[in-house]
């Protein structure tokens, strides 16, 4: 996406990128990004809070018309959890001996079911 | 909210993580992430009041894929559709994002149609086009800006967009 939006801005057209994901978007480098440090899957707000959406969008606005040089970043004032459990931070993607098994398999079955695909003649070029 | 004192930094790194996580799995190859030391920018051309803002999401359009094919075997193409057929939710449980600890029922969270037709509503804005705009999440680098990047561009042309809001998932 953050290539997408220097392939725009290379055309003259003016973007800002709202996300999560902030070591992806800084290091592809884009012009404009609303940082929003939440778990990936609502960088434009909570669900359901329409005043905090509000407020994301809008900053995303104004970094559009007030940002005078790339690699703006403004980060939201909001937090995921009102008590600062940042447990969702360690949970995603989590590799530890509790999990560590069950990856191995995954990937072995992955590999195995794109190799099917392939051979079949399913996959993408 | 306390001011603290960590070892880490407090935000997320995916770079990371996503070593970790697919070389557990197998993957002796760490993915090469983009990476660009210059950055293009663009200046608004005319105020924000008369602009026509488009929006770019990675999520999906189509709702009847098949969720039992293999990541990777999809036909994803870059595409436009109507904002007013996207209002009922679009697909992305095959996207990456934090599935135990949150959801994407709430448009809005990932692709604010309706807070962007308010601004334009009040003003703050010209218009949001009445078109969105999709890019498939791609492991390629070059699909991604041989392909989508000018298809987008193009959608942006037709549409005659004054500034992009962009909102990976």
């Amino acid at each position: 996406m953050s290539l997408v939006a220097r392939h725009l801005e290379e055309a003259g057209l003016p973007t800002v990128v709202v996300g999560s994901a902030r070591d992806i978007v800084e290091e592809c480098g884009v012009s404009r990004f609303v940082f929003t440090d939440f778990p990936l899957g609502n960088p434009t707000g909570k669900p359901g809070d329409v005043e905090m959406q509000t407020t994301i969008t809008g900053m995303a606005l104004d970094l559009l018309e007030r940002a005078w040089q790339p690699r703006t970043t403004a980060q939201t004032p909001f937090v995921w959890d009102a008590d600062c459990n940042d447990d969702w931070r360690q949970h995603f993607m989590k590799v530890d001996d509790s999990n560590r098994t069950a990856l191995a398999a995954a990937g072995d079955e992955r590999r195995a079911a794109q190799a099917t695909a392939k051979a079949e003649g399913t996959g993408r070029g | 909210m306390a001011d603290d004192r960590r070892t880490h930094r407090s935000h997320v790194s995916y770079i990371d993580k996503s070593r970790g996580y697919y070389g557990a799995q197998g993957y002796p190859q760490a993915y090469q992430w983009a990476y660009h030391h210059e950055v293009p920018f663009a200046a608004l051309e005319k105020p924000l009041a008369k602009c026509r803002i488009g929006l770019i999401t990675t999520s999906f359009f189509e709702r009847n894929i098949n969720e039992t094919s293999v990541a990777g075997t999809g036909t994803k193409e870059p595409y436009a559709a109507l904002c007013s057929d996207a209002l009922g939710g679009l697909y992305n449980k095959d996207l990456f994002w934090d599935k135990d600890n949150t959801h994407t029922d709430d448009l809005d969270t990932y692709l604010p149609i309706n807070r962007l037709r308010e601004f334009a509503a009040q003003g703050r804005i010209g218009s949001l086009a009445d078109r969105f705009y999709g890019v498939p999440t791609d492991y390629s680098h070059r699909r991604t800006t041989r392909r989508d990047a000018p298809q987008i561009l193009e959608f942006a042309q037709q549409d005659e967009l004054d500034a992009v809001v962009l909102v990976p998932l």
